[in-house]
């Protein structure tokens, strides 16, 4: 690791920080199951670096490692991202059926 | 195009999926748009995958390697998938807790693989100088937290199942155990990062074995610090172990080179830590309060009981319709008890036919009113109440004073005056929800029993309060019917 990318990872990282907590601090008490499901999918992200293991791995030991940390960042994706979908549209501003006869 | 364009254009599409995962957390700042971030959220998350699978293919990938990158992901979003779209509302913290379990192993095996496989050892063994003592601490703090992440969210999730029992589960000797593991888990790697600094020399095969003592150690950390934690002190737990798992990622970004990881787990690291705090504050315990667990189980919670005095009055079915539905505006105040009792939608039935009677109602949903932060909105969105209804603490308090009626069901602590007033009280200044300042109040309660806090709640020997001892469906159940016989 040279210093350069040291300093520009750190730099990322801490205005990372300093966004998310900007970011974040708006999301209402209303919404924070969702917000902590939604940022659970979105920690899925190590999935970029599981398929970097899977493309690398040249043996038994670093198949194995590649292939649970796969199955595991592939859980947390996709398990994360339908099941945040799945609550989020269960949130209406007026109950399901008196919107269906208020469009009627 | 030559490989290193190529490489550019990988790098350009993750700093698209991160500016997209900071779009999409941006429109979860209300419940209208925050479908619409979610799935924007999912599109970076598209993008930075084939980004990724488009480059390792352009690299060239063995038959074993495909099997691999396919079959895992199969396998693993598959069952991800179905645990998604099969869970139960009420069960959404153990999957949170769940997929938080997965996402920092997965995290800590990136570190490993990167330490074992590559040349991180070797590297190290070889005493190089400088710059390598930095990236030994991001593949230590990656293992460590990332491990302790996993078997934490594993007892969490265990806990949150009845897999195994909520109440704080205490060992004799079990806190100076944990303490003593942390020690030695960080005194591992200060030796390993001084190595990787160059200051010490050792062989290759010692330095595993350092590193292995390490994950070891969190291992057990994690499930020797979530065993003594109480069930209702979950969401707490959840959060600050989301927080970890976002640190976990941003060190397994540091670690691989890889900026997106960096940034996406800053984003949720930034999430948990203002989750940890604003649960923590809700209960009125400091984190390291909770940690060090057993709230239920502590001595001292029980002298003020008793205490409360005054005299309890019930009060009918009839009488309780009576009162609701001549009442111009309803405040109802769900806990966890409604959930247990799966009587949200007995709720939402009680609040439609006030409302059909011109009533204004409204929830007043306080900040640890189920397992996880924001659950109890979920459960009563789920039981289709609309979403303008669901009320925070600070929103709803003030308007305690212009409610005639307080409908309390399944909430105690939460509602107990003392928390204001009584100094001596384990709750004082914990925030409340002011029901006590509604003109009349209504509890439904299976019987006087105490709450977390395992105190007396002076609500109930308040003049203005009459107690309806029911299960809290059964309650809701018999309300609705006594209300339509009006």
């Amino acid at each position: 690791m040279t210093t350069d990318v040291l300093i520009a990872d750190l730099t990322v990282f801490v205005l990372a920080i300093l966004l998310g907590f900007e970011v974040i601090s708006r999301v209402p008490a209303t919404l924070h199951t969702p917000l902590m499901s939604g940022t659970n999918s979105i920690h899925g992200i190590v999935l970029v670096g599981a398929i970097g293991l899977a493309a690398t791995a040249d043996d038994p030991l670093t198949g194995v490692l590649a292939f649970v940390a796969m199955a595991f960042a592939g859980a947390n994706v996709v398990g994360g991202y339908w099941v945040t979908d799945r609550m989020l549209q269960m949130f209406k501003r007026r109950p399901a059926a008196s919107t269906d006869k208020a469009v009627r | 195009m030559n490989a290193s364009t190529i490489g550019h254009l990988v790098q350009l599409s993750f700093i698209a999926g991160a500016a997209l995962f900071v779009i999409g957390l941006h429109l979860m700042n209300s419940p209208a748009t925050a479908r619409t971030g979610n799935r924007i959220s999912a599109t970076g998350m598209v993008i930075a995958i084939v980004a990724e699978v488009l480059f390792v293919i352009q690299g060239g990938l063995g038959l074993g390697n495909w099997v691999l990158l396919i079959g895992g992901l199969a396998l693993g979003g598959g069952l991800g998938l179905r645990m998604a779209r099969t869970v139960a509302m009420t069960s959404m913290p153990q999957l949170v807790s769940l997929f938080n379990a997965v996402g920092g192993a997965a995290a800590a095996l990136l570190a490993l693989n990167d330490f074992i496989a590559l040349d991180g050892h070797r590297v190290l063994a070889g005493g190089v100088p400088g710059l390598d003592g930095w990236r030994t601490l991001f593949i230590i703090a990656d293992v460590i937290i990332g491990s302790v992440t996993f078997t934490g969210s594993l007892i969490a999730s265990a806990k949150l199942m009845g897999r195994i029992k909520g109440q704080p589960i205490l060992i004799p000797g079990g806190r100076i155990f944990t303490w003593l593991l942390l020690v030695a888990a960080l005194s591992v790697s200060i030796v390993m990062i001084l190595a990787g600094a160059g200051v010490v020399t050792y062989d290759s095969h010692v330095l595993t074995l350092l590193l292995l003592a390490a994950l070891a150690c969190a291992l057990i950390f994690g499930v020797t610090m979530v065993l003594p934690i109480g069930g209702a002190d979950m969401p707490v737990v959840i959060s600050l172990l989301n927080a970890f798992t976002g640190t976990a990622v941003a060190m397994a970004g540091f670690v691989v080179g890889n900026v997106v990881l960096i940034v996406a787990g800053a984003l949720v690291g930034a999430s948990g830590a203002i989750l940890t705090r604003l649960m923590a504050s809700a209960m009125n315990r400091s984190i390291a309060n909770i940690l060090v667990g057993g709230f239920g189980a502590a001595e001292g919670t029980q002298a003020t009981l008793g205490s409360a005095g005054g005299t309890v009055r019930e009060v009918s079915v009839d009488d309780a319709a009576i009162q609701l539905a001549y009442a111009s505006k309803v405040v109802i105040v769900p806990g966890y008890g409604l959930a247990v009792a799966q009587a949200q939608h007995g709720v939402r039935e009680l609040a439609d036919l006030l409302e059909a009677r011109g009533i204004d109602v409204s929830y007043a949903i306080h900040p640890v009113a189920g397992r996880m932060p924001g659950h109890m909105n979920v459960l009563l969105a789920e039981a289709n109440v609309p979403y303008p209804q669901l009320k925070e603490m600070d929103e709803i308090n003030p308007e305690f004073e212009r409610t005639d009626v307080a409908l309390v069901v399944g909430a105690n602590d939460v509602t107990n005056p003392a928390a204001r007033t009584d100094r001596s009280s384990p709750i004082f200044g914990m925030p409340i929800l002011d029901v006590d300042k509604a003109r009349s109040v209504i509890v439904v309660k299976r019987s006087m029993g105490r709450g977390y806090a395992g105190i007396d709640n002076a609500l109930y020997v308040n003049p203005k309060t009459g107690m309806l001892f029911a299960d809290a469906k059964r309650g809701l159940q018999e309300l609705v019917a006594a209300v339509k016989a009006l």
